[in-house]
């Protein structure tokens, strides 16, 4: 089967489709690879995970090793975790603080810009070599956004903003939560899903599964808030906007139906956090006016960042990457963001609220991993060779509609025929040319 | 003297740890949740940070009484996806210590390994409770119950889908 033909794209009958070959492929995750997650800009991590000199993080990005860590001038640095000698991982631990990172294995020591400090026995190696040869190596690309770290191994990319294209304003919006800035919470949620990575992706934009998937979670929600005045929640429920980022990011925006920290306050909220809530948003109003603090404080947010980035900014703000292991497995992280300047009153809220719904031990996402699981075994089935992305297409699609997925599954072919600027939106029925 | 009492109340606790995990493994949820006390909180902390606090920290599981009730009701429920049909398990609980605290309240400790199967899958859970146990008119309640997994990520379960 040729790339091209994976996809059905018919804007004048209004169905798209996908072959579902593109989920249970070794060639294709392959593929995928070389020109998706070797090509792209793909997310590493946040400042704040290494605050202060020596502050290291080691994780796998697009398959690959690496580690970060700041240096002793205060800037990051992103090395390849492998040691230039002989292969060794040079940080075998997930997080710490150092002043030197030493190879376990013949003991080469390297500083925290990654050049050689040392080695046993100096005097086996001739001095005609440059140790800069022997220095840690960096990604090719590496570059942040507001404290948002991306790496890439395509050194002609283009710069990063430019990647993140319509993507900026609303990571500027989460950057601006705070004037001294947000954090990464210590903790994360580390899990595998036993499926493709494509399939965790369109769960992650999809609003249409959300009240047939987690019922049980809106029940919750239901009986939390009947008592409250105001507490309406569920049938206030309205699909919101999607907005197409370009590079294959988009995002849905719609309002935030039980109140953000930042700065809504809600009754569900209780009125021990009123104060400070209402605080926060003037001191948004007076840093930023009026409009801007709308835009920042007054709606949902959930932001996907081609490839494999989700950022979800609702009452809390969540991180996840899906990064592929095998054509059927996904390693899954998340992280939580707050602001720093938060009182413990108010972290709490915010991670509570997102445990609620998500992460392994929540009242949503393992019924969402349960679904992408079944959708890889369904595909065992044969015969139904297409899965069905049509919902919307024939008008202004909503986020209870499929044209995130769209915009997601468009760039992706992209990708993989090696084109530039594809448009990622939908086509207005009959507005096709020829 | 000492030794004797001191070993009943270890019988005494092992007995209601092990009634506990009959109630979880053949699903009597909601004599499960009625072990609880009204101020009660059941946590997991994250894999990676098994210390975690989760009024400050990214934790999997911290639920209140209502949202403990809530979590028997989904598990009862058929829309408990990844535990509908249920998954079989079997509960381990053993190394079980107990000291009393100076409020009266009783702090266990136990290792626990649970093995659950479903949908072809058979991996087990392995980890430790942390409990505070309270007298409530001569029964043992549970007022804190801390169930910390050693794994070092969810890479084969996905989930804490069942209660551990």
């Amino acid at each position: 089967m040729e790339t091209e033909e994976l996809i059905i794209d018919d804007s004048e009958r209004c169905v798209f489709r996908y072959h579902r070959t593109t989920m249970t492929s070794p060639d294709v995750l392959e593929l995928e690879r070389q020109r998706i997650f070797d090509r792209c800009w793909v997310y590493l991590g946040h400042e704040s995970e290494v605050e202060q000199p020596g502050d290291y993080r080691r994780r796998n990005v697009g398959g690959r090793p690496v580690f970060f860590v700041r240096g002793q001038d205060g800037g990051v640095r992103v090395f390849l975790n492998t040691c230039p000698h002989r292969g060794a991982l040079v940080c075998r631990r997930d997080e710490g603080n150092t002043q030197v990172f030493q190879c376990f294995y013949h003991s080469w020591t390297y500083n925290l810009d990654g050049e050689l400090l040392r080695r046993p026995d100096e005097a086996g190696y001739s001095e005609t070599v440059d140790r800069t040869e022997m220095s840690l190596r960096p990604p090719p690309r590496v570059d942040n956004y507001r404290g948002f770290y991306f790496i890439s191994f395509n050194p002609d990319i283009e710069e990063l903003p430019v990647y993140l294209a319509g993507a900026t304003e609303y990571l500027d919006r989460i950057a601006d939560q705070s004037e001294v800035g947000i954090k990464v919470s210590r903790g994360s949620n580390r899990y595998t899903v036993r499926s493709n990575w494509k399939l965790l992706v369109e769960n992650a934009m999809d609003a249409y599964h959300l009240l047939p998937l987690h019922i049980t979670y809106f029940d919750y929600v239901t009986d939390l808030v009947k008592d409250i005045p105001g507490g309406g929640v569920i049938k206030n429920w309205r699909p919101g906007v999607v907005r197409v980022l370009g590079n294959g990011h988009v995002v849905q925006e719609s309002p935030g139906l039980t109140g953000r920290t930042v700065a809504q306050w809600h009754p569900v909220m209780g009125e021990d956090s009123k104060e400070e809530i209402e605080a926060i948003r003037e001191r948004l109003v007076e840093l930023h006016g009026e409009e801007r603090t709308n835009q920042i404080a007054g709606t949902n947010h959930a932001l996907f960042i081609f490839p494999n980035l989700f950022i979800n900014d609702f009452l809390f703000t969540i991180l996840r990457t899906f990064d592929p292991t095998a054509p059927d497995r996904t390693d899954c992280t998340a992280w939580s963001l707050v602001p720093k300047d938060h009182s413990t009153n108010l972290q709490a809220r915010r991670l509570d609220n997102f445990i609620t719904f998500l992460g392994p031990g929540g009242l949503g996402t393992p019924d969402d991993s349960e679904a992408v699981e079944s959708c890889q075994l369904g595909y065992q089935a044969g015969e139904m060779a297409w899965s069905d992305l049509s919902r919307g297409m024939h008008r202004e699609a909503t986020t209870a509609d499929e044209l995130t997925m769209r915009v997601f599954w468009r760039e992706w072919l992209g990708c993989l025929l090696g084109l530039d600027g594809v448009e990622t939106a939908d086509r207005t029925p009959g507005s096709r040319d020829g | 003297m000492q030794t004797f009492e001191s070993r009943s109340l270890r019988e005494e606790v092992e007995d209601f740890l092990y009634e506990e995990a009959a109630l979880l493994d053949e699903w009597r949820l909601d004599e499960w949740a009625a072990l609880f006390t009204e101020d009660a909180k059941y946590v997991v902390p994250s894999t990676d940070l098994p210390e975690g606090d989760p009024e400050l920290d990214l934790v999997f599981i911290n639920d209140d009484i209502m949202r403990l009730r809530s979590r028997v009701k989904r598990l009862k429920s058929r829309h408990a996806h990844r535990e509908y049909p249920w998954s079989r398990t079997r509960r381990f609980i053993t190394n079980v210590r107990v000291k009393e605290t100076v409020d009266g309240d009783l702090a266990v400790t136990a290792n626990a390994l649970v093995y659950r199967f479903r949908a072809g899958q058979d991996d087990p859970y392995v980890g430790h409770y942390e409990y505070t146990l309270r007298r409530v008119d001569g029964e043992l309640k549970i007022s804190y119950r801390r169930a910390t997994l050693d794994h070092e990520t969810l890479s084969r379960h996905g989930a804490v889908s069942i209660i551990f």
